[in-house]
């Protein structure tokens, strides 16, 4: 498996301006941050606020460029300003709030958006837009208006405008933090099935921990470093360090814990109900 | 009271009206609204009250949707009638102390009303049957030749087609504020004018804010896109006339040139 995504050692520098007369304050966003993604695979960056995550997220679709270090993405470097749009091309982004980066007033305008910006001939466009649509599940809702959707739906209305642009990876930025239980598990399942179903990378960044548990890896980053990288399990089974992040661990994994620690004989790393269920009896 | 402005929203439904081109739909209305201020008896008013109902129809849109958006022009409507009746000199039917309530006045006041509610309805069977998306295509392309002298016509039309998809969201928006700050006292009913104004002034400002934060979000999203303004880009519903079009075209002339001929004879 060849990488899609190669960061070596990437650093971000960006000026805060508190006061109009102070001097604007140097602030580092990320710092010595390394990354390899292998094709295919389902990725999960973890942190709290202001850990530095969205900023690695925008580094990898070219919004920002590093201050140090280099971005490979499908072996083209990200600084290379005439490469910009085959970066952006192979690495697709969804925001946060589905209101924002919704443009089109009908959800299959909408997902032939990024086509058309890219000079896809028509006819290949209704194509990319009909499979896509399918691909999220939102083919009957075609014809409507993404304001009178949910949350959930939105959002799914904006990864397969993503999909449209046959991107090679998915970078997904806490799509999930403005959605209700519901709407949550819809974009997850979603997101799921386009990783296992179509093969396509994808790179979830999140501060939910239930999310990750699905991730092939994990990476944990606070204050711009990553401090942490492995599979959900390893992860998982170092509660306390997880703690010092200020990041909870699910409640099965917590719950696991606490027994261990009271003697009770299970193995580390609990990340279902049916995993305790099955240490327990 | 603000979600009931329908311009600019897209009634979906699937009617010959719906298909036509952009471009026909614009110049058609535009060519209705001239006609509407040719007519001079009520003659020319039934010819276009028949023209629009019949349009009405034809689109499917229900004629209570249409009405719904009137409710938001009913001031400006009463105005222009009160003025109309009260200011047009001519053959006085009542008098009470300054005000002179005059046949031409009366007349005139209804012509206003017909005219301006026709406007209205007009151009929002306009937004209601096209996606504003398409309504914009269409703009871009009438206005294509004045490229050639540098106006950014792919712009303008961009800037346009996110204004119309953000007029709900900030409409929402507005409402939501609005309900915060009532429910922690604030009084947007009660005073004078001018103090109605000035509370404004609090609902206004984080309606700026946010609307400036969804800006930067969209243009974001738009270039993780590869939007990159109109060189090289295809479009997914090219503007391709067909044989309706030509059809509506010739049916629209045929009532621009009956009201043109009604003008001329003095109907």
């Amino acid at each position: 498996m060849s990488s899609i995504i190669r960061a070596s050692k990437l650093g971000y520098d960006y000026y805060r301006y508190t006061d109009e007369n102070e001097e604007p304050e140097l602030n580092r966003a990320i710092d010595q941050v390394s990354l390899d993604v292998k094709e295919g695979q389902f990725i999960a960056v973890l942190g709290h606020n202001g850990s530095g995550k969205s900023t690695l997220a925008k580094h990898i679709n070219a919004l920002l460029v590093p201050t140090e270090g280099t971005m490979w993405v499908d072996s083209i470097d990200t600084a290379q300003e005439e490469e910009l749009w085959k970066v952006r091309q192979k690495a697709g982004m969804v925001f946060q709030n589905p209101d924002n980066q919704i443009i089109g007033t009908v959800v299959e305008e909408d997902v032939g958006f990024g086509p058309e910006n890219m000079g896809i001939p028509t006819d290949d466009i209704w194509k990319r837009v009909d499979e896509s649509l399918a691909a999220v599940g939102m083919l009957s809702y075609r014809k409507h208006s993404p304001n009178k959707l949910s949350g959930g739906q939105k959002q799914r209305v904006a990864i397969a405008g993503v999909v449209a642009m046959h991107p090679k990876c998915i970078i997904l930025d806490e799509p999930t933090a403005m959605l209700d239980p519901n709407g949550r598990k819809e974009v997850l399942k979603t997101i799921r099935e386009l990783n296992e179903q179509e093969g396509v990378t994808v790179i979830l960044i999140t501060h939910y921990m239930e999310e990750v548990t699905l991730a092939d890896y994990v990476y944990v980053m606070d204050s711009g470093k990553i401090v942490m990288g492995g599979t959900p399990r390893e992860i998982f089974s170092q509660v306390d360090t997880l703690k010092s992040y200020r990041l909870d661990v699910p409640q099965v994994t917590l719950l696991a814990h606490e027994l261990k620690q009271e003697g009770v004989d299970i193995p580390d790393g609990i990340l279902t109900i049916d995993e305790l269920v099955n240490a327990l009896c | 009271m603000l979600r009931d402005i329908t311009i600019g929203q897209y009634y979906p439904a699937d009617s010959i009206i719906h298909k036509l081109d952009p471009r026909v739909k614009f110049i058609a209305t535009l060519l209705y609204l001239i006609s509407l201020f040719l007519f001079h008896t009520y003659i020319g008013y039934i010819l276009a009250t028949v023209f629009l109902v019949v349009i009405i129809k034809l689109s499917k849109v229900p004629f209570r949707f249409i009405v719904k958006g009137m409710k938001a022009i009913v001031f400006i409507l009463l105005i222009t009638v009160v003025f109309n009746i009260f200011l047009t000199p001519g053959k006085v039917l009542a008098q009470w102390w300054i005000f002179k309530v005059t046949q031409e006045g009366l007349i005139q006041a209804g012509r206003m009303a017909i005219r301006l509610s026709y406007l209205i309805i007009g151009s929002s069977v306009m937004t209601l049957t096209t996606t504003p998306n398409q309504l914009t295509d269409g703009l871009e392309r009438i206005m294509n030749p004045l490229k050639k002298i540098k106006v950014p016509v792919h712009e303008i039309a961009m800037m346009m087609s996110i204004a119309l998809r953000f007029i709900p969201i900030l409409m929402e928006e507005t409402d939501k504020i609005m309900k915060a700050q009532i429910a922690r006292g604030a009084d947007f009913e009660s005073g004078n004018l001018i103090k109605k104004v000035k509370s404004m002034v609090p609902l206004l400002v984080p309606l700026f804010i946010s609307a400036f934060r969804r800006a930067n979000d969209l243009a974001m999203a738009m270039e993780a896109r590869c939007y990159h303004g109109g060189d090289n880009r295809t479009q997914m519903k090219p503007l391709v006339y067909k044989r309706q079009d030509f059809v509506a075209y010739a049916v629209v002339l045929c009532y621009f040139a009956a009201s043109i001929g009604m003008c001329v004879i003095g109907w």
